[in-house]
């Protein structure tokens, strides 16, 4: 089950990557010079997101460096610890939607602590697939295209994260919880 | 609401790393984090350049509107304010089957084509259109059946059970993603009586 799942994901690629040339060509299009048409536009896209990436990696890394993140971390604590929810995996569920090489580097410390076997190891896999890095794709999607104001986004991607966070612990403890 | 967390992230770093006597931090953050900002991008440059073109071909070969047409009650829920046969609704769909399949490399160069030609469609060019938000919305939440990334790393920290995790991520994902498409539709509709008003 495991590789068969694990070669579904290896092998999706390499299909589209075929797929796609092969039943262009067979309806007569010049694929290599229609690649190399869409793919002009990729080059201007990336440099024009430069300073929007830049002013948001910025504030994250001050903001993770300075020490303001664990104080952050800290307070919160014991709000979380009536709900039983373990404080190791409270960093992962804030910088999960802040940062994404962030979260993979709290991500794989938990996998050295505890295993990736274990509870929080597994609630900790489940919270990092389970959602992305709202502020990154905020700033790459509408950066891209010159959105300054992004009305409501904001909020539902937050708001969303934060419900991805509890339904990671929630459904982590339903199934892995030694009962 | 960016421009709060943006500046509540600077001001609250600066303060903390002060009061606590490493205020030295603060400068190898900038340096690091205006680094990690363009080597981000660049390394944007070669995957939003090869599936760029890519879906070019796809586009010209007729494969997305096919795409389209088996996805289309979906989208017509999800995006009521697209026209159906739009570019925009193709690249949308393509970019929600990358991110199904856990290929988040290809989903991100077909969700900034879906918003550009999202752009296309907005009268107020500086304001996100209500089907932008939507794909922020989905994309943030990101319906993923295969956590490539989780799965992989799994197994490089010897993981007896690395594909235990899926049915637990697809739960979990499904709930934000459920809440994410309601939430997006609230706060529009609240958008909109706010609006009539004035």
């Amino acid at each position: 089950m495991i590789s068969f799942i694990q070669s579904i994901s290896d092998w999706a690629l390499p299909f589209v990557i075929v797929a796609i040339p092969i039943i262009a060509y067979m309806r007569k299009v010049p694929i290599y010079d229609t690649f190399v048409e869409g793919a002009k536009e990729g080059f201007g896209t990336a440099v024009h997101l430069i300073p929007h990436l830049v002013a948001m990696m910025v504030a994250v890394t001050v903001f993770r460096e300075s020490g303001a993140f664990d104080l952050l971390i800290r307070g919160i604590q014991p709000i979380l610890n009536i709900f039983h929810v373990p404080a190791d995996v409270l960093p992962l569920g804030i910088l999960r939607s802040i940062s994404g090489s962030g979260s993979i580097t709290i991500l794989t410390d938990i996998y050295q602590r505890f295993g990736p076997d274990s509870l929080i190891g597994k609630m900790a896999s489940t919270m990092m697939g389970a959602s992305d890095t709202t502020l990154y794709v905020l700033t790459v999607y509408f950066g891209s295209v010159g959105i300054r104001n992004a009305r409501y986004a904001l909020k539902v991607g937050l708001l969303s994260d934060f419900a991805s966070v509890v339904a990671s612990i929630v459904v982590a403890n339903l199934l892995f919880a030694p009962h | 609401m960016m421009n709060v967390i943006w500046l509540v992230m600077l001001v609250s770093g600066v303060v903390v790393a002060g009061v606590q006597g490493n205020i030295d931090k603060v400068t190898t953050a900038v340096l690091h984090g205006a680094r990690d900002g363009v080597d981000v991008c660049f390394g944007l440059i070669s995957i939003l350049v090869f599936w760029l073109g890519m879906m070019k071909i796809a586009e010209q070969a007729g494969l997305v509107e096919v795409l389209a047409k088996w996805l289309r009650p979906i989208a017509r829920f999800l995006y009521p304010s697209v026209p159906v046969d739009h570019p925009a609704m193709g690249s949308i769909l393509a970019n929600m089957s990358a991110n199904i399949l856990g290929l988040g490399n290809a989903a991100t160069p077909l969700g900034l084509k879906a918003m550009k030609q999202l752009q296309d469609l907005n009268p107020n060019k500086d304001e996100a259109s209500d089907a932008m938000c939507t794909l922020l919305a989905i994309n943030t939440a990101s319906i993923t059946l295969i956590p490539a990334t989780v799965l992989g790393l799994r197994v490089q920290y010897g993981s007896h059970e690395p594909a235990s995790i899926i049915v637990s991520t697809i739960l979990a994902t499904c709930v934000a993603t459920i809440l994410a498409i309601f939430l997006d539709r609230y706060f529009r509709k609240r958008a909109r009586r706010k609006k009539a008003k004035r």
